[in-house]
């Protein structure tokens, strides 16, 4: 081993020229361009995507690189990006060559969980047996254990999902997901499950800056944008919403663009007496659009 | 004797990796894999059982091995198939089918002369190991 380790210093290796070939920069570039915010999630991605890199260079020169264990827990509020990541996740890993197709099969407790006795282990396996050479996507993953109901199947889903994260950890990715607390809950009585999730990473909350940053991506996917007043009310409206119980982050900007946009088709409708429309009435959302809003009307509503 | 059944069937066995790169294979042809296993080696035996259900799903070549190791185990002794069926319209029929078990004896079949009237002669084959019951053949 010492005589293998001393060959090797003689040959410098070119980690430039390996990080270009394996295209990961571009995996991370992408990632960083689509996905606002989320930075503890993007620096482990990169620690991630370097020991893959590594390890290929280690492999080629004949030292030791055992498949690292990627399942993953993703623990965050509502609407802080968990599934979006997920999707993303199984892309990303196939393209850095961890999991070989590179597809995402997501589940919930009603696809593993059987509903008597002796049909929950041949659910599950059905289920591992199609996510294999992807990644399995377990959303609302503390479902799983019910603790009130001894007798419940979740259980023996959960000592199935178990083997087969052990065993054939090359063969695919868990990825367990769920708000924060209902997370540590479910990891607390089931310690196996956690000692076998090698990242936990929990998603912040998003700053107002992030959710405007935000609101204009899904903008420009919808092929839509904001007034220049109308984008300053709309920074408005997110700070008013914060406030309100109930936010669920990216998501309830996505419910208000979506209610701002039927506003803005019936404003446009109701328009007395115009019956010429130009392309930018259609796409601008403007100030009545947001201001509109039940979180404008209700001043000082708890 | 050693049956030869299916493709591959006159080759030294599979390993699982070769087996695996068939699998993979056929998957890339979109084909679905089944597995099936019997106990009666005849060769008119066209039906064996097939384990568990019918993987039309899969993407992966893992987890059609992951089925194959669970059948291994659960008939050790048994001859043990892997079937691909093109669903595609117009081929409808089985593309591949090659053996990926077999017992560790095969004591093969005897030649059953049956006299007719006149000087007539059936021929028929008949599996050693189809005299005990199933289940207890190998």
């Amino acid at each position: 081993m010492n005589a293998s380790l001393n060959h090797q210093q003689d040959a410098p290796l070119d980690l430039a020229a390996a990080f270009r070939d394996s295209h990961v920069g571009e995996v991370l570039d992408e990632l960083d361009r689509d996905l606002v915010g989320l930075v503890p999630v993007k620096s482990r991605i990169r620690d991630i995507a370097a020991l893959l890199l590594i390890d290929k260079l280690r492999r080629n020169l004949g030292l030791s690189a055992g498949a690292p264990s990627l399942h993953m827990s993703f623990s965050g509020n509502p609407g802080t990006g968990k599934t979006t990541v997920a999707l993303r996740m199984a892309q990303i890993l196939h393209r850095l060559g961890y999991v070989r197709k590179g597809h995402l099969t997501a589940v919930t407790r009603d696809d593993l969980v059987g509903q008597y006795i002796g049909h929950t282990a041949p659910k599950t396996r059905e289920v591992l047996k199609r996510a294999m050479g992807g990644v399995l996507f377990i959303d609302e993953a503390y479902y799983l254990y019910r603790p009130e109901n001894e007798r419940d199947y979740g259980q023996e889903a959960i000592e199935i999902l178990l083997q087969v994260m052990e065993n054939q950890r090359d063969d695919l990715v868990v990825i367990l997901a769920g708000y924060k607390n209902r997370m540590d809950t479910f990891f607390r009585s089931n310690p196996g499950m956690s000692s076998r999730i090698a990242h936990h990473i929990d998603f912040p909350d998003y700053s107002v800056d992030e959710l405007v940053s935000i609101s204009h991506l899904m903008l420009s996917q919808m092929q839509y944008r904001l007034s220049p007043a109308a984008d300053a009310a709309f920074r408005e409206y997110i700070e008013r919403r914060k406030a309100r119980p109930h936010f669920a982050n990216a998501r309830s900007v996505r419910n208000a663009l979506d209610r701002a946009r039927l506003r803005q088709a019936s404003r446009l409708l109701n328009r007395g007496g115009q019956s010429v429309i130009s392309r930018d009435d259609l796409v601008t959302l403007d100030v009545p659009d947001i201001k509109a809003s039940r979180v404008f009307s209700e001043e000082g509503a708890s | 004797m050693r049956l030869t059944q299916g493709t591959f069937s006159f080759l030294p066995d599979l390993t699982d990796e070769q087996i695996r790169a068939q699998v993979e294979y056929c998957l890339q042809n979109g084909w679905a894999v089944a597995i099936e296993y019997t106990d009666d080696p005849h060769p008119r035996n066209a039906y064996w059982e097939m384990f568990g259900v019918p993987m039309f799903d899969i993407r992966d070549a893992a987890g059609i091995l992951t089925e194959l190791r669970a059948c291994r185990q659960t008939f050790p002794d048994h001859y043990i198939k892997i079937n691909a069926f093109d669903s595609t319209h117009g081929r409808e029929s089985l593309r591949l089918s090659f053996i990926v078990n077999r017992p560790a004896k095969e004591p093969g079949f005897r030649l059953e002369r049956h006299e007719g009237p006149g000087r007539s002669v059936r021929y028929t084959t008949h599996a050693y190991a189809t005299d005990r019951p199933e289940g207890e053949r190998y």
